[in-house]
């Protein structure tokens, strides 16, 4: 197996982005990803799309031959491959481009995410974001995406006494991350109260417990680690990657307060890589709801079941603190358009680890994890990353 | 939703009918080819069974932003309930005031409708749950009710 290493990165700003179709805000980031790496689109081997919901949206399938074409790759024929598993469509798409160049079938992929949420009603968009739950079983019987995640907030009260002021700090903590990334879509503060006083979606949540559904893309360049001199001298190298799934249906499973595929995943990529919770530094995480991230870190082993919440209410996940946790200001206050998300995350962590980012920069970054996950977290992809 | 793909599960969602293994002994909702526990070994000797609908609650929110088709029912009670089989399942349950379902609270499921596929479309019909322990809404309103949807 080779080393694979990201030299490029690329990202738009996340957002009701009314004026710009997918196939231009995938070109965008496309461009910026390429220019970056310093790569010519002759040295590209192979495109890699994480996209959700282009079908519910958009009437657009085949995005992969859709990307390739309006990035002016049709010349060379390029293999152009569609990842879907719901928000973590970005995250997989990641896996597989890495997995290939792993296993020595190609050199160079651009791994691309793109989603347009808002061309679409608002009714719209959040039935297409619970297809990510058992449409059958969950969203047909009256569940939306919410109330899911509600459930698993109000079993995480019971059991471990989480309070509403701890999951408030993880909203107004991202926010305050978010007020120093340009790219951020809700780039400004909100306080605890805001957050505790906003109205309810589904008891418990409230509106700032959760992430919109934004417009947006994302894309990186991974290059085979020991041809990535050529291209760069900033590579980051990704040292770890994992990935787990579980039960479709959120009631299926014997804990609704755990999220079992995130700790599987973590696990496997903290294998793959011989690293412990520990050594990480900075940490993206999948919070489409505020709940979300306080059970993955517990998940991943930051923090132990049931203490998460109160260490990030003292600030030990804020820029600064002891392990910062979504410095991009996460799912909730960079915006979540589910198929770009993952590799957002992916971008955010490249920054940090190359020391690019600005006001936000975590001191003496060196390795920075990324968890994605889909639906309930039915799909979790876990990704490590290492400064060379 | 087509109508073919409602139609062939309306036993399921109309008489709650699941699976029971009769090499584990459990019970299993929506219907399974295998036991996950012991796949393959499983295939044939799964039975259907119709569940007894009652159950417990395990977990429950009140839903103010509705799902697409349920608007007019909110805010409304959302609860993942345990059947008395074992299996779990998703549900609205009605008919009370959704802020009282608490955990541990004894459900029976009702016959009602979900929602329609337009104004022209297929009425979806399914079941629900109420919860045992307090009395039920008199028939008058009940109807009043239906032809509000």
């Amino acid at each position: 197996m080779r080393d694979v290493s990201i030299i490029g990165i690329g990202i738009t700003k996340f957002g009701e982005l009314w004026d710009k179709s997918l196939r231009q805000l995938g070109l965008e980031t496309g461009l910026s990803a390429i220019s970056d790496a310093g790569i010519k689109s002759k040295d590209i081997d192979a495109l890699y799309i994480g996209n959700m919901a282009a079908g519910s949206t958009l009437q657009q399938e085949h995005v992969s031959a859709l990307m390739a074409d309006y990035c002016g790759l049709t010349d060379n024929h390029i293999p152009a491959t569609r990842v879907e598993a719901a928000s973590a469509s970005g995250g997989l798409a990641l896996r597989q481009a890495y997995m290939a160049i792993a296993g020595g079938f190609i050199d160079i992929a651009v791994v691309g995410g793109a989603e347009k949420m808002t061309d679409v009603s608002d009714s719209e968009s959040s039935y297409t974001v619970s297809m990510g739950s058992d449409e059958q079983w969950e969203s047909k019987a009256g569940a939306t995406f919410a109330s899911l995640h509600a459930m698993m907030a109000q079993s995480h009260i019971d059991e471990y006494g989480t309070t509403r002021e701890e999951m408030s700090a993880v909203s107004s903590k991202n926010h305050y991350h978010a007020s120093m990334n340009p790219m951020a879509q809700f780039p400004f503060k909100v306080s605890n109260e805001a957050v505790s006083n906003s109205g309810i979606v589904s008891s418990p949540l409230r509106m700032l417990d959760c992430a919109p559904n934004s417009d947006g893309a994302a894309a990186v360049v991974l290059c085979a680690s020991d041809k990535a001199s050529k291209y760069t001298k900033k590579a980051i190298k990704i040292i770890g990657s994992g990935q787990a799934s579980d039960t479709l249906s959120l009631h299926h499973r014997k804990y609704l307060n755990r999220m079992p595929a995130i700790r599987i995943a973590a696990k496997r990529a903290f294998k793959s890589c011989g690293k412990k919770p520990n050594d990480l530094d900075v940490i993206e995480i999948h919070d489409n709801f505020t709940i979300s991230e306080i059970i993955a870190l517990e998940e991943i082993g930051i923090f132990k079941r049931g203490k998460a919440g109160e260490k990030i209410l003292k600030g030990e996940t804020t820029i600064g603190g002891k392990i910062p946790v979504n410095t991009s200001g996460g799912l909730k206050a960079r915006g979540h358009a589910p198929g770009a998300t993952g590799i957002a995350q992916i971008v955010e962590i490249v920054q940090q680890l190359r020391g690019e980012a600005g006001d936000r920069q975590v001191k003496n970054a060196k390795i920075g994890m990324v968890e994605n996950h889909g639906g309930t977290a039915a799909t979790a992809v876990v990704h490590i990353l290492e400064a060379e | 939703m087509s109508v073919p793909r409602f139609w062939r599960e309306l036993d399921s969602r109309y008489n709650l009918i699941g699976s029971y293994c009769k090499l584990t002994k459990k019970y299993h909702f929506p219907r399974r080819t295998f036991d996950p526990d012991i796949g393959r070994e499983s295939i044939g000797t799964m039975k259907d069974y119709q569940f007894k609908g009652t159950g417990e609650v395990i977990n429950s929110t009140v839903v103010h932003q509705a799902q697409t088709g349920y608007e007019m029912f909110g805010p409304y009670c959302m609860a993942i309930i345990e059947l008395d089989e074992g299996p779990r399942i998703t549900s609205q349950i009605v008919d009370c005031d959704p802020k009282t379902v608490k955990p541990g609270m004894k459900v029976k499921a009702v016959f009602r409708k979900l929602g329609e596929d337009s104004e022209s479309g297929i009425l979806h019909y399914g079941t629900k749950f109420i919860l045992s322990e307090i009395p039920q809404v008199e028939e008058e309103d009940e109807s009043l009710q239906n032809i509000e949807l």
